[in-house]
């Protein structure tokens, strides 16, 4: 596949060639990376002098690292010294002035999700004046958490309010050396959530990033940091069904969850990621490292994901089991389409007694695609009475893609009680012509056939998120089949 | 109704369909029989429009319409039902979620309203008391896991929900005990009326002892060989298909 090497390895040298640093050079850092370009993002942000020591410590061991190479996808080199590692927010005057100078298409998609109008532009990155109808909304949200004792702000404004707390916390589930990425994020990450849940609240609503103030620009290092203090209950929605248009090529995020005794956590996400134009160009590289500690006994830990953007997706939203009687679960529907790669799955850890995880994964993959489920189900010896349902369901959309599982199962635990099922099918061009012989027509019957395969997984999240992924994969896979 | 003029067909280069003509008039039952291979599936699959077959030469023409212009989603709305003889599973796909999009894909051509849940779930099981189902049919996967008789009954079903104009039955009766086809048939007959018209495409002779053919045709090699009445199923129950061909021959 030449062609595809060379659309990949345009799309590595692209951002340069439109050379976003040189107008806001005060604002943006030169490419590259050293203790000096830490020491100054640090001061950027006033930062306390314990993250600069912890930023750098990361540093330091990111150094002595290698960027993994065992997961099921192929990407030209990146060259980590080529990337500017602060920029400031693009400034007005180099945005799309209106919607009129924003790409059609992008637009025809907004339309197809139903998106309202302010939203698109804010989308799309048109430079809007700052009044938008969700701001009062937001201080009303804000409001009603600040009375529930609930704290909820950028992560930037956390280590600088609640510096103890981002102490205590930070690093403490995914630790700085954890991985390649994990350590590159913990020495340079731009900006996240923060959420902290007091004892025995339940937090009144649903959280979103889309509510909170200052989202815009979190930049590629993303952090987020969410901790459920005992006998708490929160729930988070990342992301949001729009495809986010973003300058920024690499993303490696870092997502950590704290659930205290009897806490419960559930983290939804929809991600809709650029995945590049159809040959591939352009698409977002996202290299994540999401976990969750069950700290405490007796609490939940649940992920629910769909997937469907990004060129290059790494991902394994995990669970650590600690707390005896802990529950982790994982849901998740990945959708690759042209030449998207994904290489995704999940951890569930035993360690305390009685813990349960289970695993849902639904993958589905068209066009040229390649996917793969990859899950480690480890019990440790203590964990008495461990238990594990995978279930791991692969559709296939053509001829020319492919769906790859790696199920590892480490048991140190005699007792404990672990099942895998695995499927792959394809849609078959007798389920649909039988589709289309009752009056269907082709496209509502990949809808209808998809929106079946993934019903487990839709069921877990929010309603009105579930009513978006519908729309959002019948987006993603337009075109799929013909 | 249906007009198929000296059409030929193919289906990866060789040809199946070797001039056959077949005049359905409104109000009509006709049945298609012959020995396997002669042709019967093929003609039902080219009237739905499936795309594995292709038509070389002939035409054929439903209420006015050039039919081999039509995609297969386009005949069904028109009216065109394929009661088929290997329905295929849907696993995940409810029953119900797909009989409902059918019909309101139906209704939106006709310029009619989307059917409410309430109206949709009322109509489905008065038909299914008709033909002996349970409603908890409606709750599972397409075809799902049903036994080969379950799967039958469902297409009649769906062809009673969709009311076609013209309904052909590719072997619908096959693998049936008695009390299936007995059910197959009474919805099969239920939907018999002037403005209707069904084509029983059969191997045997058994089901037509419930549903009364008007017309009866003999398939071989691609043609039709024998038209008659009823009578001529008797026949060739009797005699067998060797006759036809025979008969053809000489």
């Amino acid at each position: 596949m030449a062609t595809e090497q060379e659309n990949l390895e345009q799309l590595v040298n692209r951002r340069y060639e439109h050379g976003f640093v040189t107008d806001i050079a005060t604002e943006s850092l030169p490419p590259g990376l050293d203790e000096g370009v830490i020491r100054a993002i640090s001061a950027r942000k006033n930062e306390p002098e314990f993250m600069l020591e912890w930023r750098l410590r990361a540093y330091r061991q990111w150094l002595d690292m290698k960027e993994p190479e065992w997961a099921h996808v192929h990407y030209p080199p990146i060259d980590f010294q080529d990337i500017s590692y602060f920029a400031a927010p693009k400034s007005d005057e180099d945005r799309p002035k209106s919607l009129d100078e924003v790409d059609p298409k992008l637009l025809e998609t907004y339309d197809k999700l139903g998106i309202p109008l302010h939203e698109r532009a804010r989308l799309a990155g048109v430079a809007v004046d700052a009044v938008f109808d969700s701001v009062s909304v937001a201080t009303t949200f804000k409001e009603k958490l600040s009375e529930a004792g609930v704290i909820f702000c950028s992560f930037s404004e956390a280590v600088r309010e609640h510096p103890e707390l981002v102490r205590k916390y930070l690093g403490s589930v995914v630790p700085q050396r954890d991985n390649f990425y994990a350590a590159l994020n913990s020495a340079v990450f731009s900006d996240g959530s923060f959420v902290y849940v007091p004892k025995g609240v339940r937090c009144p609503m649903e959280l979103s990033t889309y509510f909170r103030i200052n989202a815009a620009n979190t930049g590629q290092f993303e952090r987020t940091l969410i901790v459920a203090d005992e006998g708490s209950y929160v729930s988070y929605l990342e992301g949001c069904t729009a495809p986010m248009r973003d300058e920024n090529q690499l993303h490696a995020a870092v997502v950590e969850l704290v659930a205290l005794g009897d806490a419960e956590i559930k983290y939804s996400t929809v991600q809709n990621w650029y995945p590049g134009d159809e040959e591939g160009k352009g698409g977002i590289y996202n290299f994540v490292t999401k976990r969750g500690d069950c700290r405490g006994a007796n609490s939940k830990i649940s992920w629910t994901q769909v997937e469907t953007g990004s060129a290059i997706t790494w991902k394994y939203p995990s669970c650590i089991l600690r707390g005896d009687n802990s529950v982790g679960e994982f849901y998740s529907v990945a959708v690759t389409n042209n030449y998207q790669q994904a290489d995704t799955g999940t951890k569930m850890i035993h360690i305390g007694k009685n813990t349960s995880s289970t695993i849902v994964s639904k993958g589905i993959s068209a066009g040229r695609a390649q996917q793969a489920y990859r899950g480690l189900v480890r019990v440790m010896p203590q964990a008495q009475g461990a238990r594990n349902h995978t279930q791991c369901d692969s559709l296939l959309i053509g001829k020319e893609c492919g769906a790859h599982t790696f199920p590892y199962m480490e048991i140190k635990n005699p007792g404990a009680k672990v099942e895998h099922e695995a499927t792959t099918s394809k849609i078959s061009a007798n389920q649909l012509f039988y589709c289309r012989q009752r009056g269907i027509s082709e496209e509502d019957a990949v809808n209808l056939i998809v929106n079946g395969f993934c019903k487990e997984v839709f069921k877990e999240l929010p309603m009105e998120f579930a009513v978006e992924a519908q729309a959002l994969l019948s987006v993603s896979l337009e075109g799929a089949v013909g | 109704m249906l007009q198929i003029k000296d059409i030929h067909a193919t289906i990866g280069g060789s040809e199946i369909l070797r001039g056959l003509s077949l005049d359905v008039a409104a109000g009509e039952v006709h049945a298609i029989m012959g020995p396997n291979g002669s042709g019967k599936s093929t003609l039902a699959q080219v009237v739905a429009g499936h795309s594995d077959y292709e038509v070389t030469a002939g035409s054929v023409t439903y209420r006015d319409i050039d039919l081999l212009d039509l995609e297969p989603e386009e005949r069904a709305r028109e009216g065109i039902f394929l009661g088929f003889q290997y329905p295929v599973e849907i696993p995940g796909v409810n029953n119900a979620v797909l009989l409902r999009s059918a019909l309101n894909a139906k209704r939106k051509h006709q310029g009619l309203d989307e059917i409410d849940a309430f109206e949709f779930l009322k109509l489905a099981k008065e038909k299914m008391a008709m033909l002996g189902m349970d409603p908890k049919f409606l709750n599972r996967g397409v075809n799902e896991g049903f036994s080969g008789g379950e799967k039958k009954r469902n297409e009649i079903l769906q062809m009673a929900m969709l009311e076609p104009s013209l309904a052909i039955l590719d072997e619908t009766d096959s693998g049936l005990d008695i009390d299936a086809l007995r059910a197959v048939a009474e919805g099969v007959n239920a939907l018999r009326s002037p403005d209707r018209a069904i084509v029983l495409v059969t191997h045997y002779q058994r089901l037509l002892d419930y549903v009364e053919p008007d017309h009866v045709h003999v398939l071989s090699e691609g043609r039709i060989v024998r038209s008659g009445d009823k009578t001529l199923a008797l026949e060739l129950e009797d005699k067998g298909y060797d006759w036809v061909r025979e008969a053809a021959n000489g």
